[in-house]
């Protein structure tokens, strides 16, 4: 009986990991995931913050998931939200106003981000605050991945750097489109195509092993 | 304070600094309900209206929270803004033409969570825009909104009869697009100077 509920956390935590990777699986939250992401430090930061805000917001419905009526649950769910990016823009901007200058709006908008939103209603409110809190952690580690996924492409093709360290030398050509709007759009869509082609690759293998 | 000429506000946020394909904001329902024509020019018109009502509120409302210096919850108040105004449309919608009710489905209430809307009140806010320029620069934004839609879900209807490699099919080949798309507006940078 005591391994059961661990094995169940850790179900829940690895979901948002892979299985339903929130950018990649799902394909929520790609405006903020696309337009910070030019850089692979500004992917880091928007990761973490949305992480805060999600973890924050999730454990908040779950406490109060009781007390909501369910007419008005929306709203609540956002007003919570709401609450808990005021607090991470306040924090960032303490911190470092570089970052805060180079993420600009979009700290904000992750209020509109619909994996937390997403979370809180189909996770949140149906859990008890433990499993909701790992779930809402996992998930928001998957956008992490998925946006320092995009976001290191971007930099590599486009700055020539990792981190903002140099690696190919002076004599490398920036490819400037990817750091340009496209260049988002370009790089989700090829990660896309990867996956696709890999779970197409596995289920063809898995077919293969079945029939002989 | 901005002295901007609410033209070259219009122009800006509708082709030079497009909200979609250049600023990223708005991408759900830009990939959701481009499927058809038909339906992204009514939810084009209903993105404008709603950014028209929440431009006007917000200005106001940031007039009254400057005044009590209560600055800070400006994020909340926003929202609840933008989410009454998403009410209004949908009701109007519902009680007119139930069928594009029906046809639109889950893409009208998810306006409330659009970015570009809270963006665009973000935005008019951060410019400092005065009552005009506020008005020009939401009905610029919710232009660009529309027309990037419907540009896209007319190349996605014809997407719908070419020959795509089994891999791409769906979210990435329409990905694919809206890149080559931006790529395209991208001509209209340095437009207004």
């Amino acid at each position: 009986m005591t391994a059961q509920p661990k094995r169940l956390d850790w179900d829940t935590f690895t979901e948002g990991l892979w299985k339903e990777n929130p950018v990649f699986v799902m394909m929520l939250g790609l405006c903020p995931s696309m337009a910070v992401s030019n850089t692979a430090v500004n992917s880091l930061a928007m990761g973490l913050a949305s992480t805060f805000v999600l973890v924050g917001a999730c454990l908040l419905v779950s406490l109060l998931r009781k007390l909501i009526p369910k007419q008005v649950r929306i709203a609540s769910y956002i007003i919570i939200i709401a609450t808990f990016v005021t607090i991470v823009d306040y924090l960032i901007h303490a911190i470092s106003l570089d970052l805060y200058r180079a993420l600009g709006a979009f700290i904000q908008l992750i209020v509109v981000n619909c994996v937390i939103l997403g979370r809180a209603e189909a996770h949140a409110s149906k859990h008890p605050p433990v499993p909701a809190v790992i779930n809402a952690f996992g998930m928001g580690l998957g956008f992490t991945v998925a946006l320092l996924a995009i976001g290191s492409v971007r930099e590599i093709l486009g700055f020539g750097t990792l981190f903002g360290m140099s690696l190919f030398g002076p004599s490398f050509q920036p490819w400037a489109v990817f750091i340009l709007p496209p260049g988002g759009f370009f790089v989700l869509s090829l990660w896309l195509v990867l996956f696709s082609f890999a779970r197409r690759r596995r289920t063809r293998t898995l077919e293969a092993a079945h029939v002989s | 304070m901005s002295v901007e000429s609410p033209a070259l506000i219009f122009l800006n946020a509708f082709l030079i600094n497009n909200f979609v394909l250049a600023l990223f904001l708005g991408l759900c329902p830009f990939l959701g309900v481009s499927n058809k024509l038909k339906t992204a020019l009514p939810m084009g018109a209903a993105v404008i209206f709603v950014m028209l009502v929440a431009s006007v509120c917000a200005y106001g409302i940031n007039l009254l929270l400057v005044r009590f210096q209560i600055e800070y919850l400006r994020l909340i108040a926003y929202i609840a803004v933008i989410a009454s105004a998403v009410q209004l449309v949908e009701m109007t919608v519902k009680k007119f033409s139930p069928a594009l009710f029906r046809m639109l489905g889950i893409f009208l209430p998810l306006i409330t969570t659009n970015c570009a809307i809270l963006g665009m009140a973000l935005f008019q806010t951060a410019n400092e825009y005065n009552f005009v320029q506020s008005l020009a620069f939401s009905l610029g934004a919710g232009a660009g909104f529309t027309l990037a839609l419907v540009l896209m879900a007319g190349l996605r209807e014809r997407l719908d009869l070419a020959d795509v490699p089994d891999v791409c099919m769906g979210a990435a080949i329409a990905m694919m697009l809206a890149g080559l798309l931006s790529l395209a507006f991208m001509g209209f940078a340095g437009l207004g100077g």
